[in-house]
């Protein structure tokens, strides 16, 4: 017979130590909640209108200063992702130019197969432009950022899959800026020149202006659908959700599979199981 | 029991000549069908069998991705991410690979704990073990090699700080620090040679496991009671009484491991390796990856000089004896009963050392400030002292329940076969 406390024990013993590697030191600041996504969970999947919306944001606001060098221009048609038309993404993707040694002019428009263009030629370009602070790439940049959570609490993490960590610190970024340093900055904090506040940002001095506001951007609203609120805070939503599809592009489909291969493994442990209770039936063990 | 008949009659001409030549599958059949193996092991005997199986897939998912990825500082980061969006089922292989990783460590843990439980490392087994621990060493090796191919701040980072270990070894410090990085810092040189060896080792680790399981095979298997085999009774062959049962828990062993490869298979690793390596960024804090981490601990709580031993040395000193004792183990525990279970007092110092090891995983995370550094002493103090003062003390002091004679009869007592049997000293 299967010792259940023995798996018990199993159990115990990976995810005491896999979770103790867990623990990060969190950074001075305020906590950064857990927002509540589409895609969290391992039912999650990604909101196309949503994924729609924040690469308007993304292409009218963001791309000005941050690349997204991994992402092709025909991510944005594949399934899983905004679910742009074919024809829709040729047109966007001819709008931007890219070098071309083979080409007459050494420029031609670009294709679906090229990638999203840099906005800056050099990192050194972007510097200058941006009083010296980097704008990083946002291809993983959603894979790359996190929350931590308090101990018991980051041990749920690996029961409920939480991978929106990028996400909830994005938004927060987004959402988290003062127009004047607040009384909760830590003792004898100084901002310096060109720099701004963030509640979020480690150390709180971000080289980034609030890149969004209340009613910056129109949504354009389809025929029968709901109008999606011109806030900050639905701004700040759809570019983290449309950031986390870049860092994670196949995400539907790699989570339609788990569940294939999860159902096959239970049936096979289930028969495995059978198949071995029968065999050692005749063995006093 | 290498000793035991062989049952294998070739039934045709052409096995027959291959049998009077290579009895490849005379071999076979004695070492993976007709093994004698103790009937009552538990499933804590699986994990050998789960390693093997997790081996293989470190290998041949290791292989296809090499085939894709670009040892180059300029070119590794992005290729990983290529596998992941642009290879054809890359980014199941991948994921595979990554989380196949902490898999294999956390079977590799239990293994190790399951084997100091039930005193699997004293004799006739001490080779055994002690290949064990060289399997242990070189995988971990690997892993942190491999760690770093995706070159990640993560990868880079630690590769700085592990390596630097080394240069506190007074006299080769310094010329073996530059060998290991193939320059005077970590730089495509050593992340070249990194991937050289990263492919490589993992073939030496297989061939250690054939000695490991030769070893294994002279012997045959320890079980729960720690009693050796006496007779057929106690055996059942190992096909297909485990073969079936050890493929029952590898598919129990696939679900979590499936869970994190298709549900998140990000969430074992460090959000900074999704950056990439900059020399001149240092992350906020540098930790290894979480199977590495008790090591780490015991490192870092060595920051006193000891005589004319600095700090640096000192941690080295004790991060390398923390695996080396694992060698001196079964000559350090002189207790004549293998099995926790009939040592009352070996059984609460063992649990201790359990908790204590999740302890310096815990600490290996934590920052090294405040109580987190009273912590990591003590836990490394009681992690030697566990080897070094609690074992060879026990073996003297401990009074061990009474042993049942034979495996068959400690099956017979057991409470669902109702009869209690008779109890005997040990062997
Ligand atoms: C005017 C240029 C500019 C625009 C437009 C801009 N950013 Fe940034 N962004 C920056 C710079 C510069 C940094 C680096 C800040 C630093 O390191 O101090 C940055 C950093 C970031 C970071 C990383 C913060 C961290 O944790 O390191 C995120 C996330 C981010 N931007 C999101 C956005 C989003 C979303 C948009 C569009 C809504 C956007 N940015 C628009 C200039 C810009
Ligand atoms: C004991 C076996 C092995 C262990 C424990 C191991 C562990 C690891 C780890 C931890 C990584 C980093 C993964 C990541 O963060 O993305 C990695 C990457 C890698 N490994 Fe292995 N590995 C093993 C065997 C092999 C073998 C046999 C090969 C090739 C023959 C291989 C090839 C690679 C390659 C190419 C990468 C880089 C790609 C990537 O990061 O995904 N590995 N390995």
């Amino acid at each position: 017979m299967i010792r259940v406390k023995s798996i018990i024990a199993a159990v115990l013993v990976t995810f005491g130590l896999a979770g103790a590697g867990a623990v990060v030191a969190a950074e001075a600041g305020k906590e950064i909640q857990k927002q509540s996504w589409s895609f969290s969970g391992p039912f999650g999947t990604y909101d196309q209108n949503q994924l729609q919306r924040g690469f308007q944001i993304f292409r009218e606001v963001c791309s000005s200063c941050h690349g997204a060098r991994l992402i092709a221009f025909r991510n944005l048609y594949e399934p899983g992702g905004p679910g742009f038309s074919e024809e829709q993404v040729k047109a966007l993707a001819a709008e931007y130019q890219i070098a071309d040694a083979t080409a007459e002019t050494g420029q031609r428009p670009r294709v679906a197969a090229d990638r999203w263009p840099n906005p800056f030629p050099t990192e050194q370009d972007a510097r200058d432009a941006n009083g010296g602070a980097y704008p990083p790439d946002f291809s993983v940049l959603a894979k790359a950022r996190g929350t931590t959570q308090p101990f018991p609490w980051w041990i749920l993490n690996y029961f409920t899959a939480y991978q929106e960590g990028g996400a909830d610190y994005i938004y927060a970024l987004l959402t988290g800026y003062h127009e004047e340093v607040p009384a909760s900055a830590p003792e004898g904090f100084e901002l310096a020149e060109g720099k701004y506040y963030n509640d979020y940002f480690p150390g709180h001095a971000i080289g980034m202006g609030p890149p969004l506001a209340d009613g910056l951007i129109t949504y354009e609203v389809g025929e029968g659908e709901a109008a999606v609120p011109l806030t900050l805070d639905q701004y700040s939503r759809d570019v983290a959700a449309f950031m986390q599809w870049m860092a994670d592009p196949h995400m539907v489909s790699r989570k339609e599979a788990g569940f294939r291969v999860m159902l096959f493994l239970f049936l096979f442990a289930g028969l495995m199981w059978a198949v071995k209770r029968r065999l050692w039936a005749k063995v006093e063990h | 029991m290498s000793g035991h008949e062989s049952t294998y009659n070739p039934s045709n001409p052409v096995e027959k000549w291959l049998d009077d030549r290579l009895p490849l599958v005379r071999f076979s059949k004695e070492h993976l069908m007709d093994f004698p193996t103790p009937k009552n092991l538990n499933y804590w005997w699986t994990f050998g069998a789960i390693l093997a199986v997790m081996l293989v897939i470190q290998i041949i998912t290791g292989v296809v991705l090499a085939m894709h990825y670009t040892p180059n500082v300029a070119m590794a980061f992005d290729s990983v991410e290529h596998i992941r969006r642009d290879v054809n089922g890359g980014r199941i292989i991948q994921a595979v690979h990554a989380v196949g990783a902490s898999m294999f460590f956390a079977a590799l843990y239990i293994h190790i704990f399951r084997g100091l439980y039930f005193g699997s490392y004293k004799a006739p087994r001490e080779i055994l073990w002690m290949l064990g621990v060289i399997i242990f060493i070189l995988v971990m090796a690997i892993a942190f090699m491999g760690y770093v191919l995706p070159w990640g701040q993560m990868s880079f980072w630690g590769a700085t700080v592990i390596t630097n270990i080394f240069s506190a070894i007074p006299v080769l410090g310094e010329p073996l620090l530059q060998l290991l990085r193939g320059g005077f810092a970590v730089d495509n040189a050593t992340l070249n040679r990194f991937f050289s060896l990263h492919y490589l080792l993992p073939f030496v680790v297989a061939a250690v496991v054939v000695l490991h399981i030769w070893a294994l095979h002279v012997p045959g298997n320890n079980n729960p009671i720690g009693v050796e085999v006496k007779s057929t009774r106690d055996t059942v062959p190992f096909h297909p009484y485990y073969t079936m049962k050890d493929l029952f828990a590898i598919i129990v062993f696939f679900i979590p491991f499936a869970w994190f490869v298709f549900f998140a298979p990000d969430i074992l690793g460090h959000p900074d390796n999704y950056i990439m390596a900059n020399s001149q960024v240092t992350p906020a804090h540098i930790v290894p990856e979480w199977y590495l981490l008790p090591f780490y601990t015991i490192l870092r709580a060595i920051d006193f000089n000891v005589l004319f031993i600095d700090s640096k040395l000192g941690g080295v000193i004790a991060m390398g004896g923390a695996l080396l004792v694992l060698f001196a183990l079964p000559w350090l525990d002189g207790s004549k009963v293998r099995s926790g279970t009939f040592r009352p007092m070996f059984k609460w110092f063992y649990w201790l050392f359990v908790i204590n090891f999740i302890g310096l995983t815990y600490l290996g995370a934590a920052p090294a400030e405040g109580v987190y550094v009273i912590f990591a002493k003590i836990c490394t103090a009681y992690y030697f002292a566990y080897f070094l003062i609690v074992l060879p003390l026990l073996s003297r002091f401990e009074t061990p329940k009474p042993l049942p004679t034979s495996i068959s009869e400690a099956v017979l007592a057991k409470p669902h076969s109702g009869s209690a049997g008779a109890a005997v000293p040990a062997e």
